[in-house]
């Protein structure tokens, strides 16, 4: 529909875009999970993989919903695929890597309410991409999640050697950091278009 | 599918059982306030409080789901067998979310444009999952109504909350009336994303010193 | 508690059942719940976007009393139609007398932080685009959102010079996109100091969709006719 290129689709949903810094999804994970460095690489790879396979299904989905008719079931038939879809690749990963299953544990069943898989599967819809350019846009907002966890983690660790006024610590500061992140990643405006 | 529902709980949190029923209601208030308190339901409360309008009405529809799931679970729970206990939850969920959205959609189209993707996104808002999974499950229909009744305002109170500052600061209008004179510079920041971190960050910041100040008020054996 | 309660009542060979049960059973009820408030709602919710439409639409042309949609067909002609499709449509306006006032092309583009969605009008009988109206944009309030609001870029729209060649396959003077104060001719757009990104989004998505659609509407006039 769009002609966007693949890049600046790649580019929009990683950086000028991001989804957690722009969109405020994916909010709960990222304040609770990125107090570690490598927990917070784990859980944005996890996402990705999920948010790709989703985002194959998603666009299955509407393609069949808009033959048969039934648009109202868009929500629920995206939400079945999304928790399908971690349920199986948690028993994938459990069969193929059982080391990596023990590190990632907890946060596997978590992805399933994480906003940011389904808006990616509501926001592609509504784009109308087709079948490569989710493919791009799922692997651009999982790089970008990534990308501001992993940010997020560092400064986190940071965070932990200096003295924090008691009421700030926590979530408190953790929002201030967030805001400071989002107005940086502003920055990437206009990043690739003519 | 079973997973475990996290709480970034920092107040305590009453026995159901054992509390009148007006407690129900005005737990969610304060004490468990979804979004200071506990922390839930955090994604749309950044992205839609752009403006007080745009937070009353997602506050409002997510009560409207939340009441609505939390009755229907309350009333089929002697029928939903622990094993497909989420999977029942996600679905009666997910319905009441279609149907919100149809009916704002209904009523305002502009409103539904505004909100966006964000009312299909009140599925994942772990409040309604937790309110679900935690309460309605277990308690009679009547008490799981006030239950989501208090913890919907109480998240409808802290949009508008968030939503008033950041429209009021980054726009000098609340709810569509002008307030300040042509020469207020709009402190746009406030409007785009990273002001929303900032405001919800300030807000939580004076929640956690109103409450420090309660806590030392009350003698140590309260709790 | 209900668990108890199973145990004593259901031999244990029952409990798949008391699965297939609930999940069905709500399914049918969820089911229910969805079909009756889209049923209710379809028709409100059609005659919400159409007012929507509307009101975008004589904005553009005040004087406007009807519109009607014409699809482009691979023959190269111009078919009234009566669904509500979005795809290949042009907008056509009448006045009370059934004259025709001008047509209303849709374009779309890329803007600052997300899609921008307009409705430009063009009047194929002086060759000239007139007018154009926002139909969702994110970019950033007070900034970005001149695009709606300064008045002097949207002079550039007024009467944008877009004259067919005679072959009618092309603009004689494609629009161009230039900086504020250097405009010197009728087919340039020049952008808002401040906004420059937004502003330059706008006019490029005008320049490719004019590109595309206004030599096929002018040698096609005749399938407007009411």
């Amino acid at each position: 529909m769009i002609n966007d290129s693949l890049w600046s689709i790649f580019v929009n949903a990683s950086l000028i875009n991001n989804f957690v810094l722009a969109y405020f999804l994916g909010i709960c994970p990222f304040l609770g999970v990125s107090g570690k460095l490598n927990s917070a690489t784990r859980m944005g790879a996890a996402v990705t993989i999920v948010m790709v396979i989703s985002s194959m299904c998603a666009y299955g989905l509407h393609a069949l919903l808009t033959v048969i008719n039934a648009p109202y079931l868009q929500l629920i038939s995206y939400i079945v695929v999304i928790a399908s879809t971690v349920q199986i690749v948690e028993m994938v990963i459990k069969k193929a890597s059982p080391a990596l299953f023990r590190t990632l544990g907890i946060f596997l069943p978590l992805i399933t309410t994480n906003c940011a898989i389904l808006g990616l599967a509501l926001f592609q819809t509504n784009k109308g991409y087709d079948f490569i350019q989710c493919l791009i846009y799922a692997l651009g907002a999982g790089a970008g999640f990534t990308l501001a966890l992993v940010l997020m983690a560092g400064l986190r660790e940071k965070l932990d050697l200096v003295s924090v006024p008691d009421l700030a610590r926590g979530t408190a500061i953790t929002l201030m950091i967030a805001g400071i992140l989002s107005l940086t990643f502003m920055g990437f405006a206009g990043l690739g278009s003519h | 599918m079973s997973q475990e529902i996290h709480h970034h709980n920092q107040a305590p949190v009453p026995a159901a059982s054992d509390t009148q029923d007006t407690n129900e209601f005005i737990k969610g208030l304060w004490l468990q306030n979804p979004v200071f308190a506990q922390a839930l339901g955090m994604c749309p409360v950044l992205a839609v409080t752009n403006s007080a309008q745009n937070g009353l009405a997602m506050g409002l529809a997510t009560m409207f789901v939340l009441i609505m799931s939390n009755i229907l679970v309350s009333s089929l729970r002697a029928f939903i067998p622990r094993q497909v206990r989420i999977a029942c939850y996600i679905l009666i969920i997910a319905t009441f979310v279609t149907a919100v959205d149809y009916i704002i959609q209904a009523i305002n189209l502009e409103l539904h444009k505004a909100l966006g993707a964000f009312i299909s996104l009140i599925v994942v808002n772990c409040l309604i999952l937790s309110r679900a999974e935690a309460f309605a499950s277990k308690n009679t229909v009547s008490k799981s109504f006030l239950d989501a009744a208090g913890m919907g305002t109480g998240f409808t109170i802290a949009l508008l909350c968030l939503g008033s500052i950041r429209e009021i600061l980054g726009n000098g209008s609340l709810f569509g009336w002008q307030l300040f004179a042509d020469n207020f510079e709009n402190w746009i920041v406030m409007i785009l994303p990273g002001g929303g971190f900032f405001v919800l960050g300030l807000w939580v910041l004076v929640f956690n010193w109103l409450q420090q100040r309660q806590e030392n008020k009350e003698p140590p054996s309260h709790d | 508690m209900n668990d108890a309660q199973y145990v004593q009542l259901e031999p244990q060979a029952g409990r798949p059942w008391h699965m297939y049960r609930a999940m069905v059973g709500i399914g049918l009820i969820c089911a229910f719940v969805i079909v009756s408030v889209f049923q209710f709602t379809l028709p409100i919710i059609k005659q919400n976007k159409l007012e929507l439409l509307q009101k975008a639409l004589y904005e553009i042309f005040p004087d406007a009393r009807e519109f009607q949609r014409y699809q482009y067909q691979t023959e190269g002609n111009f078919v009234r139609i009566n669904e509500d499709l979005d795809e290949n449509i042009i907008f056509a306006l009448y006045d009370q007398d059934k004259k025709l006032l001008g047509t209303v092309i849709r374009a779309k583009g890329m803007g600052y932080q997300d899609l921008i969605e307009m409705l430009y009008g063009y009047q194929p009988q002086l060759q000239v685009i007139s007018g154009y109206h926002v139909l969702a944009s994110r970019e950033t309030p007070g900034l970005g959102t001149k695009i709606e609001t300064d008045k002097a870029f949207q002079k550039n729209f007024a009467q944008l010079d877009v004259s067919v060649n005679a072959s009618g396959d092309k603009l004689i003077n494609p629009i161009e996109v230039v900086k504020p104060g250097s405009k010197t001719h009728p087919w340039q757009i020049d952008t808002i100091t401040g906004a420059t990104i937004s502003s330059r989004a706008v006019g490029n998505m005008v320049t490719d969709s004019a590109a595309q659609w206004i030599p096929k509407i002018t040698t096609r006039l005749e399938d407007f006719e009411p």
